[in-house]
């Protein structure tokens, strides 16, 4: 905090009300909502509702459906984080050491950000579209018998390949700086010592990336829970069967679809709780890793 | 730095195909675009344009039959504009005022205050999606500009943004203002915001796109679709492809995709340095 601070009674009320304000209405009151209803039970035509406790929760936490859901969200959101971060990394020491064209590939490799989620969905759709995808073609000419309509582990090809490719240039961006902000003279030093430049990434540079990884991590783990919506609801919308649902694809379909208030109240309140703990830890990290 | 032929042979193979892994697919929705939708169906994507780019492009602006709807892509392309520029201005001033009080006031509710702004943080809006449909259709606010961008700036991103920012301005500005008179009011306007004035111009760039490239909210809100954006227009286009037992209507579809990508990535692209500059200084 600042050392010098304004003391004054009714201007600091003034500047953060239209923050608080917005907040109560479509933060604060909806959350609670979410919370008050994880604990009722509407009947079938939602006329009257019943305070059940934890049933929702217990039923949630039982269901098949559901555990099905959160095995495939921790292994779409792990997989997803690690590959574009690899591949994201591989290409950023790249431009990093290129001199020619340098500021073209960085344009090229970085526009990516701008793609918004479904449109990613719907060029993924058309990539592995039977009728005419071009990457759908490729396999099965290859011999694989691919088929993402029914077989689950292909369409969980198909939505982490999207999540992938979409991710790959905001990790990019934040690769290429981390590493122009390792000083010339560190890397001409490590050049003179060890001729290997595989070896050299793996002893000098990479180490030194390791906190721009470690929050990327982070970034990137929040990106597959949540932003990858637009993806799945254009791509495969879970199918098959709900094989390649995440949770947060889960809440919408079982309450806006499935009109099932109580379970989807319940499923938001444990996101909410998992959330949590993503996020105190990425700000704990944050807040440690900058020096004021 | 020494780099051996090789080497620089190797490093530039790969940036060629990272290049093209990540263009490919927008360049084939392009190239096909430009086809009729008889010629895609029965030779699948293509690689090279084709001749019928103004007829597709123009029909999908202008005709509401194109669209599937009774609203053409430009009045979509107008919803994202509003959406997109309101969604990144509410988002700059309230969040810039917010972090003003935080960092520079000593005031009773400050801390509790902080942590409601931080708890924001906790449950984005896709978790408490259904709760939040509620609560704007009893407000009135379904199908409104006002009902589709307040609910998306409910969230301290902006605000923890400016946070870090002003920590980072020097205690002597505020002392030498105080020592000359200014009061907080005067403070802010006249030295804080022309202070800010890259990181303003950097969060704008980014939110611009964040807004523009909402999804599950717009999708739920606007149930009239003289609000649809060109985002969730691609979804109604891509969802009635099938219908009625005609040739699907690829080409337009496409052509939506291609025009919901170009603005927010020539955005992107133009303002480049400005926008690395803001993603990265700001998510540290």
């Amino acid at each position: 905090m600042k050392r010098v601070q304004f003391e004054h009674s009714a201007v600091p009320y003034l500047f953060i009300a239209p923050q608080i304000l917005i907040i109560s209405i479509f933060f604060l009151w909806p959350a609670a909502q979410a919370v008050y209803q994880s604990f009722l039970l509407e009947d079938a035509f939602g006329m009257s509702s019943q305070f059940v406790w934890f049933r929702n929760f217990e039923d949630v936490l039982s269901s098949a459906s559901w555990s099905r859901s959160a095995i495939f969200t921790v292994i779409f959101s792990v997989l997803v984080a690690v590959i574009s971060i690899a591949i994201s990394l591989f290409l950023a020491v790249r431009a990093d050491e290129v001199i020619r064209g340098a500021k073209s590939y960085r344009t090229l490799l970085m526009w990516g950000y701008a793609i918004a989620p479904p449109v990613a969905g719907l060029l993924g759709n058309m990539m592995f579209n039977p009728l005419m995808g071009d990457l759908y073609k490729a396999f099965n000419s290859f011999g694989f018998e691919f088929n993402h309509i029914q077989n689950a582990n292909d369409a969980a090809f198909v939505v982490i390949l999207i999540a992938v490719w979409k991710q790959v240039s905001v990790n990019f961006i934040f690769f290429l700086s981390g590493l122009q902000g390792i000083p010339k003279s560190v890397q001409e030093a490590a050049t003179l010592d060890c001729k290997s430049a595989e070896r050299r990434f793996w002893t000098i540079t990479f180490p030194l990336l390791a906190p721009t990884t470690f929050f990327l991590l982070v970034i990137n783990l929040t990106y597959a829970f949540f932003e990858t919506f637009g993806i799945i609801d254009v791509s495969t919308k879970g199918s098959p069967g709900g094989a390649t649902a995440t949770l947060v694809y889960k809440v919408y379909v079982d309450g806006f679809i499935g009109a099932d208030l109580g379970g989807s109240s319940a499923q938001s309140v444990l996101l909410m709780i998992m959330v949590s703990v993503l996020t105190v830890f990425q700000f704990r990290f944050i807040e440690r890793k900058v020096h004021y | 730095m020494y780099q051996s032929k090789w080497r620089i042979f190797t490093n530039h193979t790969i940036l060629i195909l990272g290049a093209l892994f990540m263009i490919m697919p927008v360049w084939i929705a392009f190239a096909s675009s430009t086809h009729t939708r008889e010629f895609i169906f029965q030779n699948g994507l293509q690689f090279w344009p084709g001749g019928h780019m103004i007829d597709n492009y123009g029909a999908i602006l202008f005709d509401p039959s194109a669209t599937k709807g009774r609203v053409t892509a430009l009045e979509m392309l107008f919803n994202s504009m509003v959406l997109g520029l309101g969604f990144a201005i509410g988002k700059v001033i309230i969040s810039m005022m917010a972090a003003y009080a935080i960092v520079y006031f000593r005031f009773k509710l400050a801390v509790p205050l902080f942590w409601v702004i931080f708890s924001t943080l906790l449950l984005p809006l896709e978790v408490r999606i259904v709760p939040s449909y509620e609560v704007v259709a009893n407000l009135g606010l379904l199908n409104t500009y006002t009902g589709l961008i307040l609910p998306l700036i409910a969230s301290a991103t902006g605000t923890f943004f400016f946070r870090q920012f002003y920590r980072s301005v020097p205690d002597e500005l505020l002392e030498a203002a105080r020592l000359d008179g200014a009061g907080p009011i005067r403070f802010f306007i006249d030295i804080l915001v022309p202070l800010s004035v890259t990181m303003i111009a950097a969060i704008f760039i980014i939110m611009f796109v964040v807004g523009w490239n909402q999804y599950l909210w717009p999708l739920l809100m606007t149930t009239d679709d003289q609000l649809y954006t060109i985002v969730i227009g691609i979804k109604q286009v891509y969802n009635s492809l099938y219908e009625g037992g005609q040739i699907p209507q690829f080409p337009k579809a496409f052509a939506l995709t291609i025009m919901a990508t170009i603005p927010p990535v020539l955005v992107v692209v133009i303002f480049q340095r400005m926008f690395i500059k803001g993603l990265v200084e700001t998510e540290k």
